[in-house]
């Protein structure tokens, strides 16, 4: 990496990019306390499934594009709790308790298959990720669920491709502690249960197991020689891991105010991916901190995009601009990783 | 043994779906012969990085869009039939060796990390071909053909007609045995690739290819630059993939402009990985028996989904999670023995 007075070139370029899309908004008059409010919103909305990441990328596993099948767990414990019909921020918990035994079933089954392709994890955790979304394809289309609201409304069978969560608990967190300044509303419960989680994490990391998952990730032939069992301490991480993918869709679904199954979670890796390696770029120490920069920059992004590619009436290219934006990052940090020390 | 097995399921599934859909062979037959001509070579384009040690190529999507490119080329100065199917794949291979050649000097970069980086550079490679032609064509790209520019005057529309080629080399020496309808030239064409491929593997550069593929450092020994013959191996790759993508759109006769190209690499690793190839190794035959395997389970799974659960769309999540599945259960096994 070219390093130029303290500053890399990723640094720069992102810098530098965003200072251009701000400059942009202001001329545009694109109103700044919107997107601000946008800004916090998404940050949260994004920043569970990113941080999701973290402990997978902590154990040396590298970037887990297989975000899928903690989606799938989380999308299932959504659906169990709307299906009996749980509401207002009560039945949001509740969401989140029922992901968990989906998430550690399906985390267990998801670090068999990584631990047996060790050294080629990303590739094989991006088709794992694809698979277990179509095999749920099937399932969602016959999936024994009674809620009329979730089914197709004839034949009454197989769930519909998005459900609206509005009777049950679309943007309760939005809603909750929620401070009005002027026209910025500042979504304090959002913010509040984002920041236990982080806290969680960070604390997680220096338990004992934790401390395995990091010296690990640093150096496995170390950790084994202290008696780290391999296998075991990355089965870990990867269910941890899951767990929070799960809530990461929760959390986003209840804000997005639908749920949606099907193919819809095929590419949601990818951005996630994209934004903790942007964090990656820019703090070089905790993983964490990584994961709420990067989410903050590439949302800031994704929010200032929209109206931009609007005013000058080519609507789609801030769509194919993000999907450009995410890979190359991705693209950007596996040409500059050091090699696997294996 | 562990050779057979992918090969086995398939034949296995292929024989129950066909049980269960009730489809006459010869209709089977008909979409089966349609699809090798349709797919083959785009498979046979996957050969080459694998005995290179790069894995599964996933960037041959950017040689399908180097193929879309060439044809939205020749629609743009609106060359008709023969002539604009060799211009359209002139220009394609000429794009696609430049493509190659980048993709192989990222991929040097990037030694034991291939697939993925592949399959990245795949998405860049869509993002960039979507933006060029959704913004920039009739914007700094002059537009000479009203009929595929959209209506605002900038963007190709999102789906073009190519009926002026359709089956224009389909349709030579086709051979009529009763309900059977055999295109006997493009057959020929396809097993001509094959040759081709199985050929060049046994030149001096396919020596080269396989020698850096089993053993890198032993091939650096042995006096071999490496990393000129990885880049070549892509560049090959790729101008095999353009040129299946061509024959792949002028067999259906129109273009999702910014689709079309999406899912060419998954179907076709798929597919290849159906005929008993692995991440390691693939030979010609692996690409031809799989591209039959494959495809008769494909042309199957819907009505055998349809007349088992009174669901076709069940037959279509099954296929797709069919060619993903393929794919993680090759990635697995194969690790599995490099470990033994």
């Amino acid at each position: 990496m070219l390093t130029r007075k303290g500053f890399t070139l990723p640094q720069i370029i992102i810098s530098v990019f965003i200072a251009m899309m701000f400059i942009a908004a202001f001329y545009l008059h694109i109103p700044i306390n919107i997107i601000l409010n946008d800004v916090m919103v998404r940050l949260v909305m994004n920043g569970v499934l990113v941080l999701s990441l973290v402990p997978i990328m902590n154990a040396g596993i590298g970037i887990n594009f297989g975000l899928p099948v903690a989606v799938m767990a989380g999308l299932l414990g959504m659906c169990v709790a709307v299906n009996f019909r749980f509401n207002g921020l009560a039945g949001f918990f509740i969401a989140l308790g029922f992901s968990i035994p989906f998430s550690v079933l399906f985390g267990t089954v998801y670090s068999y298959g990584l631990n047996r392709v060790k050294g080629r994890e990303e590739i094989a955790s991006a088709f794992i990720g694809f698979s277990v979304v179509s095999a749920m394809n099937i399932f969602w289309a016959t999936a024994p669920f009674s809620n009329p609201v979730m089914l197709w409304p004839i034949g009454g069978k197989g769930m519909r491709p998005t459900i609206t969560l509005e009777p049950f608990f679309a943007k309760t967190l939005n809603r909750i502690f929620a401070i009005h300044i002027g026209e910025c509303i500042i979504p304090a419960g959002m913010i509040l249960l984002f920041v236990v989680l982080c806290l969680l994490l960070s604390i997680f990391f220096k338990t004992k197991i934790g401390k395995a998952i990091t010296a690990l990730g640093e150096n496995e032939i170390y950790a084994v020689i202290n008696g780290i069992s391999v296998g075991k301490t990355r089965a870990c991480a990867i269910i941890l891991s899951t767990i929070l993918g799960g809530f990461g869709i929760i959390v986003y679904a209840q804000s997005y105010g639908f749920i949606e199954l099907y193919d819809a979670p095929l590419l949601v890796a990818f951005p996630a991916a994209a934004s903790i390696l942007i964090g990656g770029a820019i703090i070089k120490s905790n993983r964490i901190l990584q994961a709420i920069v990067g989410t903050l920059l590439f949302q800031t992004i994704y929010i200032l995009s929209s109206p931009i590619a609007n005013e000058l009436l080519l609507p789609e290219s801030a769509e194919i601009l993000r999907m450009f934006i995410a890979n190359a990052v991705i693209l950007y940090a596996l040409t500059t990783q050091r090699p696997m020390t294996r | 043994m562990k050779r057979i097995t992918v090969p086995f399921v398939f034949v296995v599934l292929a024989i129950v779906g066909w049980h269960y859909s009730q489809l006459s062979l010869s209709f089977i037959t008909n979409e089966v012969l349609i699809r090798f001509i349709r797919d083959g070579i785009l498979v046979l384009a996957l050969i080459i990085p694998i005995k290179a040690g790069m894995g599964l190529n996933f960037a041959i999507t950017i040689g399908a869009i180097a193929a879309q490119i060439g044809w939205l080329f020749v629609l743009d100065i609106q060359m008709k039939g023969f002539a604009g199917i060799i211009s359209a794949a002139a220009f394609g291979c000429g794009l696609s060796i430049i493509l190659g050649w980048l993709i192989g000097k990222v991929l040097n970069r990037v030694k034991g990390k291939e697939m993925v980086t592949t399959m990245i550079m795949g998405f860049i490679g869509t993002s960039v071909y979507q933006f060029i032609f959704l913004v920039g064509y009739g914007t700094f790209i002059p537009s000479h053909n009203k009929e595929i520019i959209l209506s605002r005057g900038a963007g190709v529309r999102s789906m073009v007609d190519l009926h002026e080629y359709r089956n224009i080399i389909d349709k030579y020496w086709m051979l009529q045995i009763g309900s059977l309808e055999i295109p006997l030239f493009m057959i020929l064409v396809v097993i001509s690739f094959s040759i081709l491929i199985y050929y060049i593997l046994n030149t001096r550069i396919g020596c080269h290819i396989k020698a850096v593929g089993q053993n890198s450092g032993k091939a650096e020994l042995l006096g071999i630059n490496i990393d000129p013959v990885r880049i070549k191996a892509v560049i090959i790759s790729t101008v095999t993939a353009c040129l299946g993508q061509i024959v792949y759109l002028q067999n259906i006769g129109m273009m999702n402009v910014y689709t079309g190209h999406l899912n060419s690499d998954i179907f076709s690793i798929a597919a290849l990985l159906a005929g008993g190839a692995t991440v390691k190794n693939a030979s010609v035959y692996n690409a031809l028996i799989g591209i039959i395997l494959f495809h008769f389970l494909f042309i199957v799974s819907p009505q055998a989904g349809q007349n088992l659960f009174r669901n076709a769309a069940l037959g279509e999540y099954f296929r797709t999670f069919i060619a993903y599945g393929t794919i993680v259960f090759a990635l697995m096994a194969n690790i599995r023995t490099i470990k033994s």
